[in-house]
């Protein structure tokens, strides 16, 4: 989203459908429309399909069914070294018979650069990911958070329009892993370049892109900027791969003014947003996120429904307390309150009531 | 910036501590060894039989040729007054003590029956030396002094200044004239060493065609089995393992038949020669030799040592992921370039172990290029053979041999100072 009103799609998959054996579909069915400049993150657990659609956006794999175009042209008749696709791959890929600085020099050599620009290039992309020191050694000589650095040195060393991403950052260390995220944001965001991502992490997935792809065994779930995918998830897998998350079973028993009164499967009656149900009567999953939940009077909006707890157990966090509850014959409904001041600390075998913003409880798709 | 800030102190400790010592106060280093010193007597016992097997069949045996290539005692030990009347006379031309030492020495070879052997011997230098000591030892016991007379009254060859010579080089039983020999070179009258005539120079022609072809027919499986093996490894586990099996079929069959299938197929009034006329591509006259020759050898010991190219460069080749190839071709080489630089290299340690196995291999082969090789197609291999099993100059056989190895731990040790014998692998 960050240059919108650039309309024409740079990247685009339509219909997407891809099987290695002829037997399962591991893509079904994407559509992805990316314009110049964004950054999206494909999150997804393993074996979802997130490389397999890297691949045959770079031209490694082609789909067995739609289309793939890249700046308008499909991506098969583009010969892959015309492509212009800095790649970092999941095993890195880096040449073992090379050194660091001609592995970077490499991109650089296959596009005839002389020679003064390219040790040049080479030395500010090295020094980019904190390798400065280490372009004589064999990628064999590095820790695989090294190598990983050299990978996506190699990968923007010859400032490519479009650059793929898979899990590049999986095994650094935090600190350095937040601060390369940082760095491949800025560099993306200053340069211009469109960027997939591909990762498990979905923090690195909510503090990098623009807009996040949550996958699933071959579906994107959900196509949307962060804050979008976390407040309102469309379906119960995006609702609990991202984030923390409390989910109530139950059954719709009212929908009036786009509010859904919820009849739980313990008894109790709750009030949420209707996101993903068939109608009155149909199965669902309410979920809340623990932060959403309130157990002061004060704050819970009038005419809410509320629903009798016992805390079981209260944690000090630091900035909050979380504190779990046995709700509607659950024993595991976490309760976030932020450790402001005047903050009531629970503990254990007391009984509350609790109670939510129905905007906050979104009743989804029973999985 | 986090890991040079924990690598820098470690380093630095370990430069200034010293010796590194365990927690009870020994050095590390000799807890260590101890540590491994009982895994390595196990890992000894284990290879100890086949170590035993390999110093008798093999170690022994090349020790015994080496020994042999410098050394034949049929004269010096049938002739022991000779070598006696060499030994103090070191520059002196033969004199009547000379020959009655012959003499002496002829009777005792009729009595021992050696006169044939010790005449073998000096004729491997000197042909027609045999029957010259054969024959005067058959009517030796009848000579009478002086001896310099009867002899020469006997076969004037005897005079041969060149005789004289040989028979003091072989009187020692230690010689490097079967090197010379091997090496077109022998020795005149005074010794010194010179060239073999003009028309018995063989060996070195031998042992250059040998090379040559041996790198040709290198060339040729290098050629055939790059690409074969390059499918083999991209292909998926089960198509290669089935396509390997035919790569390996040639193992399967006896050497002897798949040597005389070429000869059904290559011969002149064979089936590729017959197609070929059929077709209308050659002539009935224009028929080609394909056998019999040099073509014969490179093409039949192409065919059979093809596996020995390809299982080393596959084995390479296998374990190499398609994200080198892809991660260029991405980074902007066009598919040559990709190849080159980022396949090749890699592919660099398989075809030198291949390239060296078939060499070796090559150089040494014997039972095709005398099946097929016919005169011009025949190796060193052939004529070592000859020696030991026609001619039964063993000596010269060795020296050859040797020679062959010596060349071929030559083209070991260049391998390890450009490859790296650490790098070779086998398969
Ligand atoms: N070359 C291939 N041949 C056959 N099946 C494949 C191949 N590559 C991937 N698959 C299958 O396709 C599915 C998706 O794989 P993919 O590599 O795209 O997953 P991913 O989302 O990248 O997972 P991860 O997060 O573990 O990397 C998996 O079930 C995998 O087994
Ligand atoms: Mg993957």
């Amino acid at each position: 989203m960050a240059k919108a009103g650039n309309d024409a799609a740079f990247v685009e998959f339509e219909r997407v459908q891809k099987s290695y054996d002829g037997e399962t579909l591991v893509v079904k069915d994407l559509n992805l429309s990316m314009p110049k400049g964004e950054f999206l993150t494909m999150l997804g657990p393993s074996g979802s399909g997130k490389t397999t659609c890297l691949m045959m956006l770079a031209g490694f794999e082609t789909a067995t069914h739609g289309a793939i175009r890249l700046n308008g042209k499909s991506i098969n008749d583009i010969p892959p070294h015309k492509r212009g696709i800095g790649m970092v791959f999941q095993n890195y890929a880096l040449f073992p018979h090379m050194s660091v600085a001609e592995n970077l020099a490499f991109p650089l050599e296959v596009r005839n650069i002389g020679k003064s620009d390219r040790e040049a290039k080479v030395k500010r992309a090295l020094d980019m990911v904190q390798m400065g020191t280490f372009g004589s050694r064999r990628p064999a000589q590095l820790s695989g958070g090294q190598q990983q650095r050299v990978a996506l040195a190699r990968a923007l060393v010859f400032e490519p329009e479009l650059v793929l991403m898979d899990e590049p950052l999986g095994a650094l260390d935090k600190q350095l892993r937040e601060h390369m995220q940082f760095e491949i944001t800025r560099l993306a965001h200053d340069l211009g370049i469109t960027t997939v991502y591909v990762t498990h992490d979905q923090t690195e997935a909510l503090t990098m892109s623009d807009r996040v792809a949550v996958f699933n065994d071959g579906v994107i779930q959900q196509l949307a900027p962060p804050d979008a995918l976390y407040e309102a998830p469309v379906n119960s897998f995006v609702a609990q791969f991202i984030g923390e998350n409390n989910k109530l079973p139950g059954k719709v028993e009212e929908i009036k003014d786009g509010r859904a009164l919820v009849r739980l499967d313990s008894g109790e009656l709750i009030d949420a947003t209707p996101v993903n149900v068939d109608g009155v009567g149909s199965k669902t999953l309410v979920s809340i996120r623990p932060e959403r939940v309130e157990f002061k009077p004060d704050l819970i909006p009038e005419g809410a429904h509320t629903i009798e707890a016992q805390v079981l157990e209260s944690i000090y966090m630091g900035d909050s307390f979380r504190t779990r509850l046995r709700v509607a014959g659950s024993d595991n409904f976490i309760m976030k309150s932020r450790n402001a001041s005047g903050q009531t600390r629970l503990s254990a075998g007391e009984k509350i009531t609790i109670g939510w913003s129905p905007r906050d409880a979104r009743a989804l798709d029973p999985l | 910036m986090s890991d040079s800030h924990s690598i820098a102190p470690n380093t630095a400790s370990a430069e200034t501590a010293g010796p590194l010592k365990t927690a009870d106060g020994k050095p590390l280093k000799v807890a260590l060894a101890r540590a491994q010193a009982r895994s390595r007597r196990r890992a000894f016992l284990l290879v100890a039989p086949l170590l035993l097997f390999v110093v008798i069949t093999f170690v022994v045996p090349i020790f015994q040729l080496l020994a042999q290539s410098v050394n034949d005692p049929s004269f010096s030990r049938a002739a022991p007054n000779m070598v006696e009347w060499f030994a103090q006379n070191p520059d002196a031309e033969p004199d009547e003590a000379a020959y009655a030492a012959l003499v002496a020495d002829l009777v005792e070879m009729k009595k021992n029956r050696t006169a044939a052997d010790a005449g073998t011997r000096i004729n491997y230098e000197l042909s027609g030396s045999r029957s010259l000591f054969t024959s005067a030892a058959r009517s030796a016991d009848r000579m009478e002094a002086p001896f310099m007379e009867a002899m020469l009254d006997k076969d004037e060859k005897w005079g041969d200044p060149m005789l004289w010579q040989v028979m003091r080089g072989a009187s020692t039983g230690f010689t490097i004239n079967f090197y010379l020999a091997a090496l077109d070179m022998t020795r005149d009258a005074e010794g010194n060493i010179i060239a073999a005539p003009e028309d018995r120079q063989i060996y070195v022609k031998l042992f250059i065609r040998t090379f040559v072809l041996s790198a040709l027919i290198m060339l040729t499986t290098f050629i055939l089995g790059f690409p074969v093996a390059h499918l083999l490894a991209v292909l998926p586990m089960r198509t290669s393992n089935l396509l390997m099996i035919l790569v390996l079929l040639p193992f399967w069959t006896s050497l002897l038949v798949r040597t005389t299938a070429w000869i059904a197929l290559l011969q002149r009034e064979g089936v590729i020669n017959s197609l070929l006329v059929s077709v209308g591509v050659i002539g009935e006259d224009g028929r080609l030799s394909m056998i019999y020759n040099q073509a014969g050898t490179v093409i039949a010991m192409t065919h059979i040592l093809l596996p020995f190219m390809i299982l080393p460069l596959y084995s390479v080749m296998r374990p190499i992921p398609p994200s080198y190839v892809r991660a260029a071709r991405s980074l902007g080489a066009t598919s040559f370039t990709a190849f080159w630089r980022v396949y090749f290299p890699q592919t660099v340690p398989g075809i030198a172990a291949g390239g060296l196995l078939v060499f070796i291999l090559a150089v040494g082969y014997y039972i095709t290029p005398a099946l097929v090789g016919g005169a011009s197609g025949q190796l060193i291999s052939n004529l070592i053979a000859f020696h030991m099993n026609d001619s039964y100059n063993w000596s010269l056989a060795s020296a050859l041999a040797a020679l062959l190895l010596f060349a071929v731990l030559v083209l070991y040790w260049l391998y390890d100072r450009m490859i790296g014998i650490d790098r070779m692998k086998l398969g």
